[in-house]
């Protein structure tokens, strides 16, 4: 059951004027342009216990991601791929409006949203994490770990999860005479195949504004988010409207555009960010 | 599962896996202010263990009812990250993690001074990010450098550390490998500068004697940790001063 | 650009000497000893030795004028945000100066969610929440102008001594600041540029409060980005 949001933070009116003000002036509060990025940092390798891991930080907001990998069954209706969940947690400590508790509709909506970009686009090559077809395959977990929400969860969880997914090594196993698989996961070392590599870039409605990576405060005060999902050569691969606001049919089409040049710049800083190498 | 590598826990020299001795702590780190939202935070590093700790409050609790009249009520949280152990941990809260909620907030309840903020919730969320033992006293210390830095008030810094029997020995602040195949695991921690132990347990089997001398050795390293948090906190606010 | 300190780093469960001056809770008697309870400043001003805190809660008391947020509407009241660990009360009666009749007046036609006042604590005491004023001069709704927040415990360095900081600040901007003791500083300036550039200074003192030779910085600060327009 979904329940219209009642206790939001508020948002000054002055401040709101002053936000809009700014934007006539193709500005943002922090300086930086209409359709600009607040500045980004990626640190891979950051977690010992994980096969993949990444830490963003996108102006304010700080997300951690951990990729799992442990041997289950596969799904029955394909024996030949690995299996890929995706879960993430608004944990409290990031924010005051995030209470202790089992996801709710928003942190759920995030881990969709990720779990469905990767996926439809086959990012991740499931059927090489086969260890044995119908019987065993490789699970990957993918927990998007939200530590501090100044707005754009969902771009900073994706570069997240792009960024530790690119750098998860498999384990080496072996496997006994009954057929049992026996994982060591110390000295991993075998890459996870990626096909391709995908980011998010949400394009938030103020007024008559159409901005780019919103804080939280923007956030609070859009009529709606776009979420779109691109892959490398700028395929939508995902979309998702958020937020209880109506978009415009001409909206459709310039977020689409403004989404497409946000999403080259994920991709340089993704891609310059990995290559200098965990 | 996996395949446990046969591990020397103590050698010939008397060193640990690692190369510490009987007594020795493993490399401790201290970063405060760490989030932009909370009131306060800390992140604290034990070796390979890492915690982080956020405050938030004192502040009126979304549920009405939620208040004692004449002081804050204190709601701590310890959970573990899923990819903070070998073997992914299913996020939702164990009865583990339900029991060290409850004696890290006891170890703070005595500390904090709640009868400033009477009717409020001061709440402290306790995330273990990569888990190789001591995680709930790493938590302690990392709770007490969280609230230093949220400015509420209290009567000491405190910290925590566990001492651990393994092969017949004492051992200071054990990690997962030494605990796990050890005889026994004994947390402590509490506020030095009070005398008060905040937090005492003690898991397996240990002589009078062997208690006596693990808390000595426990207690003498919280001395060490709380005087780590101490320059941490100085070092940070250095660069304050007074115009004259 | 040296910073140095005047005093010493003084932290929670630090003993003091016990004729430190200090405010509680910030110092306390614990088993017949002076300590600290928070992370502030130990240092001699004129032949006192006096603990000032860093880090600390803003606690209401009775005569603070406040800058307050609405935040929601009651029946006969309004639910402000002063940035305690209370929300405070302002009733309709005071905001009308006299009995609020449900018939004729609508609260939210007054003040809605999302606008600041300034106003005057009257009434608190930690058994209830706090009491606000509209009445006095200057006090009510703030209508033009913005809102900044700042760690309460720094508002004293952003008002400077005698008024010296914010002062400065108002010259070389043609800004108006009005620092209020709740950590929230309101500044009307003459455009939108003055008004980003009053904001980042600001937000230097916040970063550098007990800083040597702060109020010079802040003005050559200042001076740079009006000279060359931001």
């Amino acid at each position: 059951m979904s329940v219209t949001p009642f206790k939001l933070p508020v948002v000054p009116h002055i401040r709101r004027q002053a936000y809009i003000s700014l934007y006539e002036k193709g500005l943002r509060a922090d300086g930086r342009g209409i359709h600009e990025p607040r500045s980004i940092d990626v640190k891979t390798g950051v977690l010992e216990k994980a096969e993949g891991s990444a830490h963003v930080s996108l102006g304010s907001t700080q997300v951690l991601v951990g990729v799992k990998i442990e041997v289950a069954q596969p799904f029955r209706d394909a024996p030949d791929q690995g299996v890929l969940v995706v879960h993430a947690e608004n944990v409290p400590l990031a924010s005051p409006i995030f209470e202790p508790g089992p996801p709710d509709e928003n942190a759920i909506e995030l881990a969709r949203v990720v779990d469905r970009s990767l996926r439809e686009v086959k990012a991740v090559d499931l059927e090489s994490l086969v260890i044995r077809v119908g019987e065993k395959v490789w699970n990957l977990w993918i927990d998007i770990y939200v530590l501090d929400h100044d707005g754009n969860l969902f771009d900073a969880s994706m570069l997240a999860t792009m960024a530790a997914l690119a750098t998860t090594k498999i384990p080496d196993y072996e496997e006994t005479e009954v057929g049992e698989i026996l994982v060591r996961r110390e000295g991993a070392s075998k890459p996870l195949k990626i096909n391709h590599k995908v980011v998010t870039v949400t394009i938030a409605k103020i007024a008559d504004f159409l901005i780019v990576d919103p804080t939280f405060e923007e956030e609070v005060i859009a009529d709606y988010r776009l979420v779109l999902s691109f892959d490398e050569n700028l395929r939508i691969v995902g979309a998702q409207k958020t937020g209880e606001g109506g978009m415009k049919v001409e909206e459709l089409k310039e977020a689409i555009r403004i989404g497409k040049n946000t999403a080259l710049t994920y991709f340089k800083i993704l891609n310059q960010k990995l290559a200098q190498g965990v | 599962m996996g395949h446990k590598a046969k591990v020397t826990l103590i050698d010939e020299r008397g060193l640990r896996h690692d190369g510490r001795r009987f007594d020795e702590l493993r490399p401790i780190s201290m970063q405060i202010g760490v989030l932009a939202n909370a009131s306060g935070s800390a992140l604290v590093e034990y070796g390979r263990t890492k915690v982080l700790a956020a405050v938030y409050g004192p502040r009126e609790p979304s549920q009405k009812f939620m208040v004692l009249p004449d002081r804050a009520i204190l709601r701590v949280r310890y959970h573990m990250a899923p990819f903070s152990t070998s073997e992914r941990k299913n996020p939702a809260p164990s009865r583990r993690e339900i029991e060290l909620s409850k004696v890290i907030r006891e170890a703070l309840e005595d500390i904090v001074l709640s009868s400033e903020y009477p009717r409020t919730v001061i709440d402290i969320f306790i995330e273990v990010l990569q888990a190789d033992g001591g995680t709930r006293v790493a938590g302690v210390t990392a709770a007490s450098l969280a609230l230093a830095d949220a400015g509420v008030p209290m009567k000491g810094l405190v910290a925590g550390v566990a001492v651990g029997k393994v092969g017949g020995v004492l051992l200071l602040d054990v990690d997962e490998i030494e605990d796990s195949m050890g005889e026994a695991d004994m947390p402590v921690a509490g506020a030095p500068d009070l005398g008060l132990v905040t937090l005492f347990q003690l898991n397996g089997v240990l002589s009078e004697d062997e208690v006596e001398r693990g808390f000595s050795m426990a207690w003498n390293a919280i001395e060490k940790i709380v005087a780590m948090e101490k320059e941490v906190l100085r070092k940070k606010f250095e660069a304050a001063g007074e115009e004259v | 650009m040296v910073k140095t300190i005047h005093g010493t780093i003084v932290v929670p469960g630090e003993r003091l000497d016990s004729r430190v001056e200090g405010k509680h809770p910030y110092t306390l008697e614990v088993g017949g000893a002076k300590i600290a309870t928070v992370v502030g400043l130990l240092s001699r001003r004129d032949d006192k030795h006096v603990f000032i805190n860093i880090k600390g809660v803003y606690v209401p008391e009775v005569g603070h004028v406040v800058i307050g947020l609405i935040e929601s509407i009651g029946v006969t009241s309004w639910h402000v945000d002063i940035n305690a660990p209370y929300q405070a009360i302002l009733s309709a009666q005071d905001f009308l100066g006299r009995p609020f009749n449900p018939a004729v007046d609508d609260l939210a036609r007054y003040l809605r969610p999302g606008d600041y006042i300034k106003a005057r604590v009257t009434l608190f005491d930690k058994t209830r929440n706090p009491v606000l004023s509209v009445q006095g001069e200057g006090l009510g709704r703030i209508v033009n102008g913005l809102v900044v927040d700042i760690s309460p415990s720094k508002i004293a360095r952003v008002i400077g001594k005698r008024r010296s900081m914010a002062n400065m600040i108002e010259e070389k901007t043609g800004c108006t600041l009005f620092p209020a003791v709740n950590g929230r500083v309101h500044i009307e300036c003459p455009n939108r540029e003055l008004e980003m550039i009053a904001v980042m200074a600001l937000k230097v003192i916040e970063a550098e409060a007990h800083t040597v030779g702060l109020t010079e910085r802040v003005a050559r600060f200042i001076e740079e980005r009006v000279g060359r327009g931001v």
